[in-house]
């Protein structure tokens, strides 16, 4: 088996499985022995099923090629839950924890013979976008290995830079999926709100979360998501809309198509190299045929402090749950049931997790509500708004996906403000709940990867691809690929 | 100085869906411990809830039987508050927009009626069960109720006396069986009763500082709780002590409240609309469907009693109370036309046996047609009442008709006037002294008579022909 399998998009492999070129377990495992050679450099997994995924891979070989993952490799985040396999949200809390479940996601992954390899990194129950917050310690950017990737979702995005899976899921509230993807040159689509079932993932903030794929490429990504979209009768916000085949939105076509661009989105801080590529790929776009024209988002400014309201405080309820009662980390020692929710929820979880069941618990409380909470929803509907209104007059909107390429491993962790600004053009998509997808558009003079966000209407995923899939057709970026380990 | 207590009551209602609020797990009582669990209703991570329609449609139905408006559009919140038996640290519930809200229950006592207001009906999740161990530092939690439908019924201060308080629960509970949508069983916890009381100077419209009395388990003990606790205020007030705002709990043993260990610091729920379930509006076909469908309750069914079958309107009440007992004198009056005496019958014989035997009246096992059989051998003079008093507890052991019975144990009247009066010659003979009291002014003497010849005859002779033949004889 070559080495060269470890690249190999999703679609590739399948041509290559119907081909009978290559065999599950073949590469099942080179996945292993690329992941155990490698990954002690970048720590991109917190959990590798060495075992499960041999025999699923030796499981499906009896099996006829028909699923539309069949012998995938594929990297869950580890906030989602897989059934009888350790999950923490890299949160020492969850210690020890393995669900008695699948999350609806890993349950479609598994109808469709997919393989799951194992468990990728993650900030602390996605608090953060750096990787940095994991009790498991940081995931390094396979770019710059003094970097971080990103986060929340920076052990799935790194991963798959590295070519260990040619798909991971990551969940984005924020921003978790795009800017971690922007930051390690992959593909993050974080789609519609209610269009996957956030059954089976461990809510950070509900209002906000979403599942999503992250790929090599944006055919891998369509293809990922044509799985995991779909209503679920296990959750109440998924949308009960059929679900369109992705891959048919993958035309090398903008022509006509109108592209906005908003002008609250030129901020100072933004990186002079990420202005850059972010300029070129707009007039790439138009090159192509694409109608680019200027637009307003009046109020962008409040995003991010509308989602440092809402996150936190749904934050502080889901999290709520982690008390040493039924399962995870229980602190000894505890000398009646108050004390022993004390001192667990004091070892349990980290700084970051801790300041925003903080902030959380602040705004939500009696006296506050009204001046944040309440607030807080108030512009939330302002920013949605806004969107409903731009997308009156375009198809999509692009902006940079982070302010700036990836940052230096523990350069930010001590200034959690600067933290929070990484997705000050991620948040109002989640606010406003819409598709956004990052690609990769570019790379700093130092070679780090940068990425272009596009965002569209709700539930029309397929605009995104199509411009995603245009731009990728007509450049190079997504071939390139880190070289980790010499 | 005169001081008028004020009360408003707290209901929690277990709805009997066929399965948990937010899951789909059974609801069935006296399960094994966390035996009827899910990754929901215990609150696992990543789990999430999905509104079952049927307590919802419960709900419905018991906001507009007690005449409640139903909120357009019906959202659902978290109240957030620490506790081992509440897996998720937070009750889903229901806060500033109740499902059904300004609703009335009328309450009758004494032929005097009152209107209580309703508040509230809303909808919301039970928390698990604490089983405290003796032995041991630790406790166990049972999440078998965790997640079941639980209807949270709220009156405005209207009641002015524990009996009132009473009265309402028995008007409520009433309703909530004709609707069929709980047990309500304060034993199994079916349902829950809180009360707030206050005592202010009569004319006064300031309420007083206001006590929450928990932990009754009984109608009677919500009333003898209040009792206690009107008693307790009134007697401090009038010497001249405050009333601190507290929550006390009654104790059933020593019957009195006692304050509740002092959690002082205010509970702040942090309440928040529930984010993983979506508002929804309700629509008003489906409130008209409800409105429609619902049974005839209580109130109508006694007017239509008093109609229908001349009964008094305290025999109605009696009789319309539990639907039960209800359905099965109509029954009953439509086999015999001697309404009266199957009303006495229900209400004195047959009450007396289900409250001895702890059972309903489909547990005592006396179909309608049995009583009725019953009623008519008294009122065609085959048996004496005596008699079939004993015939009935017969027909409740044996399970078997009152003919049968009857003529089995040869219970069957003497009504033939010459065996009787050979009885009563011989009883007369025997007790020579008896009658020359009699015959002397001593006219209770006669009542002797008359039993030993019910005696001699083991209560099978007619007893108005004994008295007849008695006087005849004696040359009355």
């Amino acid at each position: 088996m070559s080495e060269s399998v470890s690249f190999l998009t999703a679609c590739a492999l399948k041509e290559k499985y119907l081909k009978r070129e290559i065999s599950v377990s073949g590469v099942i495992q080179e996945t292993l022995k690329r992941i155990e050679s490698s990954d002690s450099a970048v720590h991109s997994m917190v959990l590798v099923n060495r075992e499960s995924a041999l025999a699923r891979a030796k499981g499906l070989e009896s099996k006829k090629i028909q699923g539309r993952l069949y012998g995938v490799p594929v990297i869950i985040k580890d906030n989602i839950c897989v059934e009888s396999e350790e999950t923490t949200c890299a949160s020492k809390i969850l210690k020890g924890f393995k669900p008695p479940y699948d999350a609806t996601v890993i349950q479609k992954l598994k109808a469709e013979d997919a393989v799951l390899i194992g468990k990728a990194n993650m900030d602390e129950f996605a608090f953060g976008s750096s990787c940095e917050t994991s009790c498991y310690g940081p995931t390094r950017n396979p770019w710059d290995l003094k970097k971080a990737p990103g986060g929340s979702s920076g052990g799935s995005a790194a991963a798959v830079a590295c070519g260990f899976a040619p798909l991971a899921l990551g969940s984005d509230t924020g921003g978790s999926i795009r800017q971690p993807a922007a930051l390690c040159g992959v593909v993050g689509l974080k789609p519609t709100y209610g269009r996957v079932s956030r059954y089976g993932l461990i809510a950070f903030a509900s209002s906000l979360d979403q599942i999503g794929p992250i790929a090599k490429d944006v055919r891998d990504a369509a293809l990922l998501l044509s799985v995991i979209a779909g209503y679920d009768e296990m959750d109440a916000t998924s949308v009960n809309i059929p679900v369109p085949d992705y891959s048919q939105a993958l035309r090398d076509d903008v022509k006509g198509l109108k592209v906005g661009i908003p002008r609250e989105y030129s901020i100072k801080g933004i990186d002079p190299e990420v202005a850059e590529c972010t300029k070129n790929a707009i007039d790439r776009l138009r090159e192509l045929g694409a109608q680019v024209t200027d637009i307003s988002l009046p109020h962008t400014g409040y995003a991010v402090s509308t989602y440092y309201i809402i996150a936190p405080a749904e934050a502080s309820s889901n999290l709520a749950r982690f008390d040493g009662v039924q399962y995870g980390y229980r602190a000894s020692g505890g000398k009646n049931i108050v004390d022993m929710y004390i001192k667990t929820r004091s070892h349990g979880f980290g700084d970051e997790a801790k300041r925003r069941i903080l902030l959380g618990t602040y705004v939500l409380s009696s006296g506050y509500y009204e001046a944040y909470y309440l607030k807080a929803q108030k512009v939330r509907t302002k920013i949605k708004e806004d969107f409903e209104k731009a997308f009156r007059t375009v198809d999509c909107i692009v902006t940079p996906t982070s302010p700036t390429p990836a940052f230096g491993i523990g350069e930010r962790m001590q200034d959690p403000l600067s933290m929070y600004l990484s997705d000050v053009f991620t948040i109002s998509a989640n606010l406003a709940g819409l598709p956004a997808i990052s690609i990769p558009c570019g790379f700093s003079k130092r070679g780090l990867p940068v990425g272009l966000q596009i965002l569209a209407k709700p539930f029309d995923e397929e605009s995104l691809l199509r411009v995603a899939y245009t731009y990728e057709q007509n450049t190079e970026w997504h071939k390139r690929s880190p070289k980790i380990g010499g | 100085m005169e001081y008028e207590i004020v009360i408003g009551l707290e209901v929690h209602l277990q709805l009997k869906t066929k399965t948990k609020v937010f899951c789909g797990c059974s609801t069935e009582f006296g399960q094994p411990p966390n035996t009827q669990t899910c990754p929901v209703c215990l609150g696992l991570p990543g789990a999430l809830p999905m509104l079952n329609e049927e307590a919802f449609l419960y709900a419905i139905k018991v906001a507009l039987a007690l005449q409640c408006e139903i909120q357009p559009l019906v959202k659902f919140d978290r109240k957030n508050y620490y506790y081992p038996d509440l897996p998720k640290n937070f009750q889903i519930s229901q806060f500033d927009k109740p499902l059904s809200y300004n609703g009335a229950l009328e309450t009758v006592s004494d032929g005097a009626r009152k209107k209580i207001r309703i508040r509230r009906v809303h909808l919301e999740e039970d928390a698990g069960k604490l089983i405290h161990e003796t032995k041991g530092d630790y406790s166990l939690v049972d999440f078998n109720r965790a997640s079941m439908p639980l209807l949270e019924i709220v009156t405005e201060p209207d009641l002015n006396a524990p009996q009132e308080a009473y009265n309402y629960l028995a008007a409520l509970k009433s309703i909530l069986e004709y609707l069929e949508v709980s047990d309500c069983d304060m034993e199994k916890g079916s349902l829950r009763c809180d009360a707030n009381i206050s005592a202010r100077k009569k004319g006064s419209q300031k309420l007083g500082e206001k006590v929450e009395v928990k932990n009754m388990n009984s109608f009677k003990a919500v009333r003898s709780a209040l009792e206690y606790e009107a008693n307790r205020q009134r007697s401090a007030l009038e010497s001249g002590e405050t009333i601190r705002q507290e929550t006390r709990l009654w104790d059933p043993g020593k019957e009195l409240t006692l304050p509740m260990r002092s959690k002082e610091e205010a509970h702040d729920y942090r309440y928040f609309p529930e984010p993983d379930l979506v508002p929804f509006v309700v629509e008003q076909a489906v409130i008209d469907r409800i409105r429609e469908s619902l049974p005839e309750l209580p109130r109508a069914r006694r007017q239509r009693f008093i109609k229908a079958f001349e009964l008094s309107e305290y025999d109605a009440l009696m009789l319309t109370t539990e639907k039960g007992i209800a359905d099965y004198f109509e029954a009953c009056a439509g086999l015999y036309k001697n309404r009266k005496a199957i009303a006495n019958w229900i209400m004195g014989e047959i009450a007396g046996h289900l409250n001895d035997r702890k059972t309903d009246i489909r547990g005592l096992g006396v179909p309608p047609e049995n009583l009725t059989s019953l009623c008519a051998m008294i009122d065609d003079g085959t048996i004496s009442g005596k008699t079939a008093k004993e015939v009935l507890a017969e027909m409740i052991d044996t399970r078997k008709g009152p003919q049968e019975i009857v003529r089995s144990r040869g219970l069957t009247q003497i009504s033939d006037k010459d065996d009787i009066e050979e009885v009563v010659r011989k009883v007369i003979d025997a007790n020579r002294k008896t009658v020359d009291d009699y015959r002397s002014g001593k006219k209770n003497a006669l009542v002797y008579l008359v039993g030993q010849v019910m005696k001699e005859t083991k209560g099978r002779a007619h007893p108005h022909l004994v008295n007849e033949i008695l006087r005849k004889i004696l040359g009355d």
